[in-house]
């Protein structure tokens, strides 16, 4: 087991992210987040925290998406649906996707097609805690990422928020 | 998460687990159908036949929209109008739907029974529309949904099923279902329409007084009188039963206690229930048909991968 991240720098990451984001989008009038279901909604919990004390005065849309009905491994093994919650709309909007790790892709894929029933987004981005390089099946990258690592296929990195820790098995 | 089973057949041979699965899933398949587009492409890969053998407006169109709504390809098939006039059998009549790769199959039959018989010899998941006067899985399970969306849960819940529980193959699967979840269940109706021995078979309360179990209970489910399976004649008129076991406002204000009241449809207004119950405030009949669609969505998820794909 190998330390990716401890609580420290757990910390100074999502404050990085969150000013990262309001780097980009300076108004922050149009911009939308939303955390995958279901690791990723710590994330964004924890960045639309951040961005709520970074700019108290601002309302910045956020939800909650699932993408199990979305998913291409169906056939493979059924997964529990989780909640989604996204009680505004995205047209024309800036939407950040937020999840924990980006791995092959395929979460992100299916994001992207569940993200479109709610409507058409302006353009979406994608921010992750953890981005595992070289192992990628689909053409996808992060727009703004924690962490670059390399690990090998039959490695595992887990982002443990209870002990506020991220480590590779 | 898998349920236990390949088919649903009945309420009977599920677990609690299974049930709370199903309930769980289509709380999620319910958002879905609040988003703009109200489709999600889990079954692009599935083709499910309805087969009808006995007429149906709300199951029937419940069904046909939760398969589209998962992206299914769906076939629709009523026995009326095609060859089981000319005498083909049921299982020659599926077989041969099947031979065309059709992986689902949603049937309702007049014969009790039908369901797992064909069970029995086809490769397909069959799903329970509806057989005689044996069980209604899924009405079972949407009116478990609707009643735990309204009250919150199930367990220790009072729950009074009022009319032709003789007929009704969704009195059948409310009481396993309701006695599995740990609800209260009662009965309530002629003793000509209540069957003899279902107090000893199912531990549940027997009522022959309407306004005694109407003060008795929090959820009033109200059954259709099943005219069409009744072959004798076991109440004098339909006035007559409408007195002694409609459920009319004034019965209700007389027990002054709010109850919800459930129907699963088709409404005979004036028979077991008064128009005025049934359009009011405390009845959840649209919520149960618009419930209906979110929680077949879940079966058909939920069973869909039961077959074997290559």
């Amino acid at each position: 087991m190998k330390t990716i991240l401890d609580k420290y720098q757990l910390q100074i990451t999502i404050e990085r992210l969150a000013y990262q984001l309001i780097e980009n989008y300076s108004d922050l009038s149009s911009l939308v987040i939303i955390g995958i279901q279901p690791r990723g909604i710590y994330l964004s919990d924890k960045i639309f925290e951040q961005l709520k004390k970074i700019v108290p005065d601002k309302v910045i849309p956020y939800g909650k998406m699932d993408i199990t009905f979305y998913r291409d491994d169906i056939r493979k093994e059924l997964h529990s649906p989780n909640q989604t919650n996204i009680s505004f709309s995205i047209e024309d909007k800036n939407v950040v996707l937020i999840d924990d790790v980006l791995y092959t892709g395929r979460t992100i894929r299916a994001a992207l097609d569940a993200l479109l029933a709610f409507g058409r987004p302006k353009k979406v981005e994608l921010c992750v805690l953890i981005n595992r390089r070289y192992s990628r099946q689909l053409p996808i990258q992060p727009d703004y990422c924690g962490k670059a690592i390399d690990s090998l296929i039959s490695q595992k990195v887990k982002v443990e928020w209870d002990k506020e820790h991220v480590v590779l098995y | 998460m898998q349920l236990s089973t390949k088919h649903l057949l009945g309420i009977k041979d599920l677990h609690l687990r299974d049930i709370e699965l199903i309930l769980s899933t289509a709380t999620q398949f319910k958002e879905v159908l609040q988003r703009p587009i109200k489709k999600v492409p889990s079954l692009r890969d599935t083709t499910i036949v309805n087969l009808f053998y006995e007429n149906s407006t709300r199951t029937r169109i419940s069904f046909e929209l939760a398969e589209k709504r998962l992206s299914a390809d769906t076939l629709n098939f009523s026995a009326s109008g095609s060859s089981v006039s000319k005498g083909e059998t049921l299982l020659d009549t599926v077989n041969n739907i099947l031979s065309m790769k059709v992986d689902m199959v949603v049937m309702r039959h007049s014969a009790s029974g039908a369901p797992h018989f064909l069970s029995k010899h086809i490769p397909a998941a069959i799903i329970n529309a509806g057989d005689g006067i044996n069980e209604h899985p899924t009405q079972a399970l949407l009116d478990a949904f609707s009643i735990k969306e309204k009250c919150g849960s199930l367990k220790g819940k009072k729950i009074v099923l009022v009319g032709d529980i003789m007929h009704s193959r969704v009195a059948l699967s409310n009481i396993y279902l309701l006695k599995k979840a740990g609800a209260e269940v009662m009965v309530a109706g002629p003793p000509t329409l209540i069957p003899k021995y279902i107090r000893e078979a199912f531990d549940i309360r027997v009522e022959y007084n309407l306004k005694k179990a109407l003060l008795w209970c929090d959820v009033a489910n109200v059954l259709r009188i099943q005219l069409e399976r009744q072959n004798q004649v076991l109440f004098s008129s339909l006035r007559e039963y409408n007195l002694a076991y409609g459920v009319s406002r004034k019965l209700l204000e007389s027990i002054n206690k709010e109850i919800v009241i459930l129907h699963p449809g088709p409404v005979n207004r004036g028979v077991e229930i008064d128009s005025d119950v049934a359009d009011s405030k405390q009845s959840i009949i649209l919520q149960q048909v618009e419930n209906g669609v979110a929680v077949r969505m879940a079966v058909l998820y939920l069973l869909s991968n039961k077959q074997n794909f290559n």
